[in-house]
């Protein structure tokens, strides 16, 4: 009776997270190792490829085949979307094979489609290392952009390598965000302790009044807040003037568009999920206990370490556990303040998304940030001796 | 013409439900680059389009290919002509996202410059990336790219674009290559090499921009000496904010942006109608009073006195160069890791 009545009471929600939550979520990072585009347009030439090894001379029949494909391609509207795919692999083919479609089509029904008729479009089209490529994104899975998205790539023989040194990326940016997402939550706990503190400490009508200040920025937009950092920071901006009236420094410094700036902006954008935890948590701890330690003879350094630090570890872990997981995703603040190296992963989530339409690796990507939270979660959980980290 | 994604997007999110009420009772939707830019358009074609009697809607958005592709193949396109730039013009084409143009209904080829007609789109705007700095910072006036790249004569910050398009050309011009034979270079297989090893010699003065409204800021703040910028953005400051910011044009990249007609819009004719209005020369001649665009029709007679900073202008336009897409179509993907990975390095 009492389960199904929780079962009840449960049931719209569960069903709204499945078909707007989980179902779309699913959908997009299985697109992280679909690979539907090749087989779409090209399926004789695939078929051809069958028993085909890298190493071997291409088979007879396969150039007919891929003749065929390009006319039937094109007139369907698939060619594009295979010839943006096979282009991650074979730089520059995206257009070739648009124009042997064209050149295909246009020729004359005597003129026999073989290797010679594509090594004249482009040598590219006729050599071992492009049907390679369209091999390998036969489907209808594969690692491709799993592995693109950790800096790997597969050689002819389809061998795992890394990628090329000037083209390795993703695991720096992961570090990059890892670090920044750690700074961050570093600084916020330094600065929202002493705050969370102060507040528990006053009386309730002045608490009332600091807490709108804590939560005023909360409230305003977050972009914002990020547009008002550019115009403090900039190089004649408002703390730039400040410093060099006061003589602290001579030179304006460099507070924008670079780590600085994005350690400034994320930090006071987050401050506030680190302050309300962490209040939450200290207002409960009575004040005699510190009283007690002290008249037992601890000094108060000791007293705070001993007593108050242990009771205010849960809030401590929430706050940060929760600046930190928010800051792993950010990359509005990073892109309006940071500079080229500052950025983090999901700005490079959102131009794949958007801007190239490169889906796989949009997919493949937030799979590794996804799998990163997780076991840094997991970490956390760990280290915290499997007490519950609790957001909140 | 890049705005800042996020904060299109956090609009267009904020006024996602005016937008389902209005798109009930509209004729069309028509899409632009938003700032300054869209609201001259607004002043010159889309009001009196409106006050003609077909109701018309502008949006903004700030380019993507992802973009479009998402709205034709999720079947829920609600865009009908959309001006988009030259790269997203050949894929979109390629991939079938755009009405193929019927020019009988537009005005016919004749009635636009050479090389503005596509089989897909036809030209909106031509616009130059030039070298801009503060007339009244600098005291020597640089005279192209190579002073760019100069930290000796010039010491100081410079932006660009964060992206390797047009950077990579100019580096190569900066290094010694003819302006007609930066392709030809960027093609060869040290070309690109070569372009990243100029920008190498500059690096730690750089910073980047992302959104065209950047360079005219950080050249007013102090932040750079010398950027790269959209020109009717440097004039557009110059004439709001009384800025004396100067333009280099010798050797910069032109391109243009053109008006595509989006798939299978359920208002073909309405959309063709107002390609049409969009492309008559005496509309086309207003626009750039509003911001300092060329303009596509043959016959568009612009006000001798706005012809000085106008990059059809054919004393300008004679010393540009015209911007390749298909060679960034073919190579930009591998290209943006690799700048990617430059850019985030010291």
């Amino acid at each position: 009776m009492a389960a199904g009545r929780r079962v009840a009471l449960l049931a719209p929600l569960t069903g709204f997270l499945l078909v707007f939550f989980v179902a779309p979520l699913a959908w997009l990072l299985s697109l992280a190792v679909r690979e539907a585009e090749v087989p779409r347009a090209l399926p004789r030439t695939l078929a051809a490829l069958e028993s085909w090894q890298p190493n071997e001379p291409l088979p007879t029949g396969l150039f007919p085949a891929f003749g065929r494909d390009l006319i039937e391609g094109r007139e369907a509207g698939t060619l594009a979307d295979a010839a943006r795919r096979l282009n991650y692999e074979v730089n520059g083919v995206r257009s070739t094979l648009m124009r042997a479609a064209r050149e295909v089509g246009s020729a004359d029904a005597a003129t026999p489609l073989d290797a010679r008729f594509f090594e004249q479009v482009d040598p590219a089209l006729a050599s071992p290392a492009f049907f390679a490529a369209v091999q390998r994104a036969k489907g209808p899975v594969s690692a491709f952009y799993l592995l693109a998205s950790v800096d790997l790539v597969r050689d002819a023989q389809g061998r795992i390598e890394r990628a090329p040194e000037a083209n390795r990326i993703y695991i720096d940016v992961l570090l990059r965000t890892v670090a920044i997402s750690f700074t961050v939550t570093v600084l916020c706990l330094l600065l929202g302790f002493p705050v969370a503190l102060l507040l528990t400490q006053v009386r309730d009508r002045t608490a009332d009044w600091l807490m709108v200040l804590v939560l005023l920025p909360f409230w305003t937009s977050l972009l914002v807040r990020t547009a008002a950092w550019v115009v403090l920071l900039q190089r004649e901006g408002i703390v730039n003037g400040a410093l060099m009236k006061l003589g602290v420094i001579a030179e304006p410094l460099t507070l924008i568009y670079n780590r600085t700036g994005v350690l400034v902006a994320m930090t006071h954008v987050l401050l506030p999920f680190m302050v309300l935890p962490l209040y939450s948590v200290l207002k409960g701890i009575p004040p005699h206990y510190m009283r007690a330690a002290t008249s037992l003879g601890a000094p108060p350094p000791t007293a705070f370490v001993r007593v108050f630090l242990p009771i205010a570890a849960p809030g401590i872990a929430a706050g940060s556990l929760m600046v930190f997981i928010l800051a792993l995703g950010y990359y509005i603040t990073p892109a309006l303040v940071g500079g080229g190296a500052d950025q983090m992963l999901s700005y490079f989530v959102a131009t794949y998304t958007t801007d190239t339409g490169n889906w796989g690796l949009a997919a493949a990507l937030g799979l590794l940030m996804l799998a990163t939270t997780i076991v840094l979660y997991a970490l956390a959980h760990r280290l915290s001796g499997g007490r519950a980290v609790a957001m909140g | 013409m890049k705005a800042p994604t996020m904060i299109r997007s956090a609009v267009a999110a904020a006024l996602f439900g005016i937008a389902l009420g209005a798109s009930a009772q509209h004729d069309l939707t028509i899409v632009s680059w938003g700032g300054a830019y869209q609201d001259g358009q607004k002043e010159v074609f889309f009001k009196p389009y409106n006050a003609a009697g077909t109701k018309l809607i502008d949006e903004s958005w700030d380019g993507g290919i992802g973009v479009l592709r998402t709205k034709i193949k999720g079947g829920n396109n609600n865009w009908d002509v959309v001006q988009v730039e030259a790269d997203e013009l050949e894929i979109g084409c390629d991939e079938g996202l755009y009405e193929r143009m019927d020019f009988a209904k537009i005005g016919g080829q004749g009635r636009y410059l050479p090389g503005t007609t596509h089989p897909c789109g036809v030209g909106a705007i031509i616009y130059n990336l030039v070298l801009a700095y503060d007339g009244d910072k600098l005291k020597t006036a640089p005279t192209g790219w190579a002073d760019f790249f100069d930290s000796k004569k010039f010491p100081g910050k410079r932006a660009i674009r964060n992206g390797a398009k047009w950077n990579l050309e100019v580096a190569l011009i900066a290094d010694g290559v003819p302006a007609k034979d930066v392709y030809t270079v960027l093609r060869s297989p040290d070309g690109v090499d070569r372009a990243f090893r100029k920008l190498d010699t500059i690096k730690p003065d750089l910073v980047f921009w992302k959104s065209g409204a950047q360079p005219p800021q950080m050249l007013a703040a102090g932040d750079v000496v010398m950027t790269t910028a959209y020109n009717g953005r440097i004039t557009a400051a110059n004439e709001k904010d009384k800025k004396n910011f100067k333009m280099v044009w010798k050797d910069t990249p032109w391109t243009m942006d053109s008006w595509v007609i989006m798939k299978g819009t359920p208002n073909k004719a309405g959309a063709e109608k107002l390609v049409e209005y969009l492309g008559r020369p005496d509309n086309q001649a207003k626009l750039p009073k509003y911001v300092r665009y060329g303009v596509t029709a043959k016959d568009a007679k612009v006000d001798a006195s706005l012809m000085d900073e106008l990059p059809t202008n054919p004393a300008i336009h004679n010393q540009s160069f015209k911007e390749d897409p298909k060679f960034w179509i073919d190579n930009g993907d591998k290209i943006a890791e690799r700048w990617t990975r430059w850019a985030g390095t010291k």
